[in-house]
């Protein structure tokens, strides 16, 4: 059992409803699309979605690990 | 390096020089600075209050890696950044980021990297909301003709 906690942000957490989730995911191995899977009730993810992982840039093909924190959010816009 | 991320109005000013005042006499040559501030006017819609959003912790890690990137790039002494976040006001800063070095082409080459850098991986997010009242999320920064030949 892969256990996360998922974070959206910005326009994300409106789309979502919420700005976070924690999430089990019943695998041995799980990637972040079997994430999105579960917690999109069958959305596609926009193709500009940016993910972090344990606040570091990473892609949809990344293997999740117990205990990880998953970030979904749009481009960003600072400065 | 000093990075602040803070949801009160800022003098960018006062910050450089409270930096500049902890570093030990006689050893910078000078400072490049650069300020963003809040427009009213933005993708053809006229803007009357804006919200940034962040990602506490990353986005401080990302900043500090661009500072880290820069002065592996360049020489320079030491670089501050003060981002908003929260509910900001036509003409506010938005963002300071200030190199200091023995020399100036190093200074201006940092800085524009670093503001360059922040732009495109800090995670910040504008929600903008017009003279109507209404509330609308920037989708992405608007192009900057200079930024085009920025240095890498």
């Amino acid at each position: 059992m892969i256990n996360v906690k998922v974070r959206y942000f910005a326009s994300m957490r409106d789309r979502m409803g919420r700005g976070e989730d924690s999430v089990a995911l019943g695998f041995e191995k799980a990637t972040v699309e079997d994430l999105w899977k579960k917690i999109s009730a069958g959305q596609s993810m926009p193709t500009s979605t940016l993910i972090a992982i344990n606040m570091e840039y990473t892609d949809a093909k990344a293997a999740l690990k117990d205990g990880d924190e998953v970030a979904f959010f749009p481009p960003v816009t600072g400065g | 390096m000093r990075i602040i991320v803070t949801d009160k109005v800022f003098d960018p000013w006062k910050e450089l020089t409270d930096f500049e005042a902890t570093f030990p006499a006689g050893k910078v040559g000078g400072s490049v600075s650069f300020v963003g501030t809040m427009r009213d006017f933005n993708d053809g819609h006229d803007v009357s209050a804006m919200r940034l959003d962040h990602y506490p912790g990353m986005t401080e890690k990302h900043i500090e890696r661009v500072i880290a990137e820069a002065a592996q790039k360049w020489e320079i002494i030491d670089a501050l950044v003060v981002h908003r976040v929260g509910d900001i006001l036509p003409s506010e800063p938005i963002v300071l980021v200030v190199v200091w070095s023995a020399h100036r082409a190093n200074a201006f080459d940092a800085c524009r990297y670093i503001i360059n850098y922040l732009k495109e991986r800090a995670p910040f997010w504008k929600c903008e909301t017009t003279k109507e009242g209404k509330p609308r999320w920037v989708e992405h920064n608007s192009k900057d003709p200079g930024a085009a030949a920025a240095v890498r």
